[in-house]
């Protein structure tokens, strides 16, 4: 049941990325008049989605690679849902949209993934870990898709045509405060995520665990998180240079993600 | 359809001359507004007068009235001065009209948002001297409604089309709420200061005034509540500006990339927005290519605004198709609400004779069973509704025909209906 309701939600999903390619080209008035309330109903059913699941596993431990991508498509949506209850735009949905859908439509497809069959996700702090980490992945993303948002927004005004897009995006402060707020907002889950990683890492497998590819793809997404903080903060870095770092932070993100496979103890399943 | 008249003159149809000699006042207008309905034949009005136009509405009591003699002896005119200029429509027409003025698809700048303000103001003056029922009521309410329609469904109302309006609007695609934004004025002139005051109504907050003659800037800082800045601290003081407008003689640029470098620097990157007012221009054009700085001349801004005005045509076209539904749509409630107190007085009027004559027959049976009352009320109940099922029929089918005048006629009087609220005490009497 728990997939079936994911599935109805990646239907739903499915026409965010429509409004996304949309976008783009013109406002199209029946999308963006129905937008809003049918994300509303796939993140409801995402939700019941997520839940069941957990009320049949018995633990909130993601047990697949799929549960964590449908759980990292459903932290970024809350994400996405908060900042448009306080912004009032759909517009990081550009970005926002495709990428859960995906995350969904994989998790939904139904494949028998590898379970995470090792004892060491039985522990309370892998739990800790994963949802910190989690959280700052949705935050960075987050905050990538604003930081691209902001890009377009700032070529739109320089191109002095208007109308179009120009109006349809939001302001360029605004977009700049998302970005800005949810890299900050991010950056404390990020960090004590991977102190508690590294807590758990020592305690179960030495220090040599540290030169797993993971690790080290980890360390250096979090080196240019920390980076992108620090320029933002000091010396106000916005526009293209932002976007160029966020961007390689995201894409530092992904090979860490990705990395589950080819690491040697992260991928937590039983030899 | 219902008797709605309208008659006016517009900035397309009467040259100001014409306009000037028909306009009322604010203050005049209640007591016209009431003229107009005490008018010979006339039931309900409202006028609508603004410097584009004067537009009076109205109800007539039955057959026509005639609202040009109302024009004549209100304004003492001369008929041929103004017939010429006027235009007038009745019932269907009226109704579009009135939809396409409250929705500013008639307006001189299509899409401005005012004149539905002056629609609703002209509503307040009449409903506050009783001129408005519940006709008049119903028209003009929904034509509000139209207006709000077509305001969300469409965008003609979004884009701003004149230059500092322009201005305005990409300050706040900029900046987003201009609240607290500073405002840099360099050299003096018409359209900068329209810029400014714009910028301003819409939240700014400082304002700095620079002028090569000092004192000039002193007179300007004061009209605007700003600081007045000396021209050589030019430099040193712009990068506390959110947004500089520009309109200095100057021969030269005033502003070059490497000043735009060192106020983005100063600023921490934060974005700024120069607006450049002079010919020749005051700000280098290659500022724009830094990132945080946007540089609008007035050929930018003139060319964004008539690429509004485009857009505002096409969006124009939509809204006429939306009026065209709405008309339908309120034509076909009028249709059938005509027909609907007749409706009402008919079913009164069978079921008050039902009653009492239950009641007579209580009278001769005495005591009756629960269940002989419930097949008493079935049995008489059952028998009107199969008499009226037809009167009702062929009154609405006789409504969406657009014939019902005769059909209600004949129904009042075959079943002697008085008015609505009079045949109901009349009926409690039988």
């Amino acid at each position: 049941m728990p997939l079936f309701w994911l599935r109805v939600a990646v239907g739903f999903y499915g026409l965010g990325l429509l409004y996304a390619l949309l976008a783009l080209v013109r406002r199209h008035e029946i999308i963006s008049r129905i937008i809003m309330p049918v994300i509303g109903i796939a993140f409801v059913l995402h939700f019941v989605s997520l839940t069941e699941h957990y009320v049949n596993v018995g633990r909130l431990m993601p047990d697949s690679i799929h549960t964590s991508e449908s759980l990292l498509a459903f932290l970024i949506m809350v994400f996405f849902t908060v900042v448009y209850v306080r912004y009032r735009t759909t517009a990081p949905g550009i970005f926002v949209f495709p990428l859960v859908f995906l995350l969904t439509f994989s998790a939904a497809v139904g494949l028998k993934p590898p379970q995470f069959t090792s004892p060491v996700l039985r522990s309370g702090w892998i739990l800790v870990h994963v949802a910190l980490i989690f959280t700052g992945y949705a935050a960075l993303f987050f905050s990538f898709a604003a930081s691209l948002l902001y890009l377009l927004q700032e070529r739109t005004l320089k191109s002095k045509r208007g109308g179009g897009l120009m109006s349809r995006l939001p302001a360029l402060e605004v977009i700049d405060q998302m970005g800005y707020r949810s890299l900050l907002l991010g950056f404390p889950f990020m960090t004590f995520g991977i102190v508690a990683g590294s807590v758990i890492a020592q305690a179960e497998f030495g220090s040599h665990y540290f030169l797993d590819p993971k690790i080290v793809l980890s360390l250096l997404m979090y080196a240019v998180y920390m980076l992108l903080v620090y320029t933002r903060w000091n010396s106000g870095w916005r526009g293209r240079k932002a976007a160029y770092l966020s961007t390689f932070a995201f894409l530092a993100a992904i090979l860490a993600w990705a990395a589950n496979y080819v690491s040697g103890v992260h991928r937590f399943i039983a030899p | 359809m219902n008797r709605f008249l309208l008659i006016g003159v517009n900035h397309k149809t009467a040259p100001v001359e014409v306009r000037e000699r028909l306009a009322i006042p604010e203050s005049r207008l209640p007591e016209a507004t009431k003229r107009l309905a005490g008018h010979a034949g006339i039931e309900e009005a409202m006028i609508v007068s603004t410097c584009n136009r004067v537009e009076l509405v109205a109800r007539a009591q039955n057959g026509t009235a005639d609202l040009r003699s109302f024009i004549r002896e209100y304004f003492q005119v001369e008929p041929c001065t103004v017939e010429q200029h006027l235009y007038e429509y009745r019932e269907r027409e009226a109704v579009r009209h009135l939809f396409r003025v409250t929705s500013s698809l008639d307006s001189m700048v299509v899409g401005e948002p005012q004149i539905l303000g002056q629609v609703k103001q002209a509503y307040a003056v009449a409903r506050g001297v009783g001129a408005i029922n519940s006709h008049l009521d119903a028209l003009v309410t929904r034509a509000f409604a139209v207006a709000k329609r077509v305001r969300s469904e469409t965008a003609i109302g979004t884009s701003a089309v004149s230059v500092a309006s322009v201005a305005v609007e990409l300050a706040q695609k900029i900046f987003g709420s201009l609240e607290g934004r500073a405002v840099y004025l360099i050299g003096a002139g018409k359209m900068s200061e329209l810029a400014a005051r714009h910028l301003l109504a819409h939240g700014a907050g400082s304002i700095f005034v620079a002028n090569r003659t000092y004192e000039k800037a002193l007179e300007m800082a004061e009209r605007f509540h700003g600081n007045a800045i000396h021209f050589d601290k030019l430099y040193e003081t712009a990068d506390k500006a959110d947004i500089v407008i520009t309109s200095t003689g100057a021969p030269h640029a005033i502003f070059r990339r490497e000043h735009g470098e060192r106020f983005l620097a100063r600023r921490k990157n934060r974005p700024m927005f120069f607006i450049d007012i002079a010919v020749p221009r005051d700000v280098d054009p290659a500022m724009n290519d830094l990132d945080g700085i946007f540089v609008y001349d007035i050929d930018d801004l003139q060319q964004v605004a008539s690429a509004h005005v485009a857009d505002r045509k096409k969006e124009a076209e939509r809204a006429e198709q939306i009026i065209e539904i709405e008309v339908e749509r309120f034509a076909a409630r009028l249709q059938t609400s005509n027909v609907v107190p007749t409706i009402v007085s008919l079913q009164e009027h069978l079921e008050n004779i039902r009653q009492a004559e239950v009641e007579r027959l209580r009278g001769r049976f005495g005591q009756t069973t629960p269940e002989q009352e419930a097949a008493i009320e079935a049995l008489t109940r059952g028998i009107i509704n199969k008499i009226l099922h037809t009167p009702i029929t062929t009154l609405k089918s006789a409504a969406r025909d657009q014939g019902e005048g005769p059909v209600v006629e004949l129904i009042r009087r075959i079943f002697n209906l008085e008015d609505k609220s009079k045949a109901a005490t009349d009926g409690s009497k039988d």
